[in-house]
């Protein structure tokens, strides 16, 4: 690849107390590509993502946006910045509904001195918006935009998660296992979406554990182990056997693995 | 689905998708009328405490009869629960945020004796004696909001910490002595503005019961429409999820204990209208009052959940079932005993809520 990445790593180290979660961590993403992260349970995946996001600090190493060093000191720096993440844990607030969910932090407030002055939030548009990027993901299964979060169910709310970052992402989407929780129909949507973003020229990080998911959508795929990115692999030259392999240690990546 | 990479290493189990069934999730399990009813009371808080109120005043109107449920008794009544009613509001914020406020009343007490000492003592003019009592609420809530967020302490240790602080203060600041009402009337009587009647027939409504109320609906709007209101909510909610959302979690909640003190000047004001004379002993009580109000008017002390308005009525509770109880010839220990019940039922009720089976 000759291109420059939009997103890089070096040397990343996370630890939490005597917990190395990052030891070490290169990462590249290139433009307009769909870069899978996978690994075992603990390997560091929602760290590195975190890492990048600006939901944890970094101990060491360098960040680099579009090639400019980055240091975020909170996920709203990196929401700034264009990068928009669907956390492991959605981020989402229970007793808001779904469309102060979806716009939470980028509010949208009515025209004129209504908005200006009294700050007073426009209801209506932020509802429009919101129902449009939901019907794109197919879940207008959800009777009401305004219920609150916490009566939805799990596979819904990750729904709403994905939803969110794909309707505000400008420079990178990072999904950090944005289909656990969904069902076939739903998983697929969710596939398509990631597709869709592709298409527009959308780099996206997706992180899964779904050896399926990863082999259909993704251009390249990382392998992360022990808090490390071991190597990168091509779909199309390696099998779901292989991924696993590397990705539990039961083989070591050879010379056309090495990152 | 004919996309072959779809179908590599495994079998294809998505092909059907095409068939199925496009409608929408339907809930054919019916519920029984009590999950019903603690459904409509989790998506509408307040109707418990308004519900309360409007049962506590015919009860009481049939018990006490004409001496209760006269206009002049009910706008007493409201010119009783004023003072706490502002404090609650006050409190209701910190609590929408997950905190707790022990503090409020004790701020309040102090502005009101500077705003006491500066115009009545030294001369100032009331008017800058009354803005510097709001910027000093201000800044002892940003002090608190600056030890809960910058210094991690847990918002009840640092309020009962502050709490004495602000006391000491008081005591130190007016000598224990109070200041006179006639004093008061003779170099400063702006800072009696609240205490302003308008007599309609029998009913007696006070400036300060205006501002109580403009207080909360200023307040209401602040928290339902304006983004800094749902953010509140959402930092109560699950601050970690706020966060990472992209909220600042922590700008947000000093902004919170920032207003929240700006509202205790604004009840200190109100405060001195209210009694008169400016007492340092006054309100002692008033810090577990703010809370007692809050709590009964359904808004969870775990935060994110509730109405401001709720506060308003839960204020308003206790002043009907105190004026009720005394004009029924209850003792006044007895009083208390109620109230006592109306908190332990009011949480007890919360908690039920909050087990809603979706
Ligand atoms: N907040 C934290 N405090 C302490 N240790 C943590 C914290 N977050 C993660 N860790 C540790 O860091 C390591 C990496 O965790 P991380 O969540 O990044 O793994 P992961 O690859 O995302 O795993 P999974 O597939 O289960 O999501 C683990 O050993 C974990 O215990
Ligand atoms: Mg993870």
């Amino acid at each position: 690849m000759t291109q420059e990445p939009v997103l890089t790593a070096r040397g990343l180290v996370k630890r939490y107390g005597r917990v190395t979660a990052l030891d070490n961590c290169d990462f590249d993403l290139y433009p307009g590509e769909v870069l899978a992260v996978i690994g075992d349970n603990g390997a560091g995946k929602s760290s590195l993502i975190k890492a990048i996001s600006g939901a944890v600090q970094i101990d060491a190493g360098e960040i680099r946006l579009e090639g400019k060093p980055i240091s975020f000191r909170s996920p709203l720096e990196a929401r700034d910045a264009g990068i928009e993440t669907v956390y492991q844990t959605l981020a989402l607030s229970p007793a808001l509904s779904i469309v102060d969910n979806m716009f939470v932090g980028r509010e949208i407030v009515k025209d004129g001195v209504l908005g200006r002055t009294f700050r007073m939030l426009d209801h209506k548009r932020m509802e429009a918006m919101a129902r449009e990027k939901l019907s794109e993901l197919g879940l207008m299964t959800i009777q009401n935009i305004n219920q609150p979060v916490e009566t939805l169910s799990g596979g819904q709310r990750q729904g709403v998660a994905v939803a969110r970052a794909a309707a505000f992402g400008s420079k990178v989407v990072i999904m950090d296992e944005p289909t656990a929780a969904l069902g076939v129909k739903e998983s697929r949507r969710v596939l398509e979406l990631i597709k869709g973003l592709k298409e527009r020229g959308m780099p996206i990080v997706l992180i899964s554990h779904n050896m399926p998911h990863v082999f259909e959508v993704a251009d390249r795929i990382h392998v992360h182990r022990l808090g490390k990115r071991l190597c990168v692999i091509d779909p199309k030259s390696h099998s779901m056997n292989d991924a696993v392999a590397f990705m539990t240690g039961a083989k070591e990546p050879g010379e056309a693995e090495a990152a | 689905m004919t996309d072959d990479s779809a179908n590599r290493g495994g079998q294809d189990y998505e092909s059907s998708l095409a068939e199925s069934d496009k409608s929408v999730a339907s809930f054919a399990r019916t519920h029984t009328p009590i999950e019903t009813l603690q459904h409509v009371l989790h998506g509408n808080p307040t109707l418990v405490p308004v519900i309360v109120l409007i049962a506590a005043t015919i009860i009481f109107g049939l018990v006490a009869g004409e001496r209760f449920f006269s206009a002049f008794n009910l706008t007493l009544i409201m010119q009783q629960v004023s003072i706490i009613g502002i404090l609650a509001a006050a409190q209701t914020l910190i609590i929408l945020s997950a905190g707790i406020d022990l503090s409020v009343a004790a701020i309040m007490v102090l502005m009101a004796v500077i705003a006491g000492k500066l115009s009545v003592d030294l001369g100032v003019p009331a008017p800058i004696s009354v803005l510097v009592a709001l910027a000093g609420g201000a800044a002892a809530g940003l002090m608190n909001g600056l030890l809960v967020t910058k210094a991690k302490l847990p918002p009840f240790i640092t309020t009962l910490g502050t709490w004495s602080i602000f006391y000491a203060l008081n005591l130190w600041l007016s000598g224990a002595q109070s200041i006179r009402s006639s004093d008061i009337d003779e170099s400063a009587p702006f800072l009696k503005f609240f205490g302003n009647v308008i007599e309609i027939g029998g009913a007696r409504i006070t400036f300060g019961v205006i501002l109580m109320v403009l207080v909360f609906v200023a307040l209401w709007y602040m928290l339902n429409k304006t983004a800094w209101g749902r953010h509140v909510y959402a930092v109560g909610d699950d601050k970690e999820a706020a966060e990472l959302a992209g909220i600042r979690t922590d700008r947000m909640l000093i902004s919170v204990y920032a207003l929240a003190g700006l509202v205790c000047g604004i009840a200190a004001w109100a405060s001195i209208g209210r009694v008169g004379s400016i007492s340092p002993q006054a309100f002692y009580e008033g810090n577990l009052q703010s809370i007692t109000a809050v709590v009964i008017g359904g808004i969870s002390l775990f935060g994110g959940r509730g109405s401001i308005l709720g506060a308003l009525f839960g204020a308003l509770i206790v002043g009907v079932f105190q004026s009720g109880l005394r004009l029924a010839g209850v003792d006044v220990l007895w009083q208390v005993f109620a109230i006592g019940w109306l908190i332990i039922i009011a949480v007890a009720i919360d908690q039920w809520i909050r087990k809603v089976s979706v």
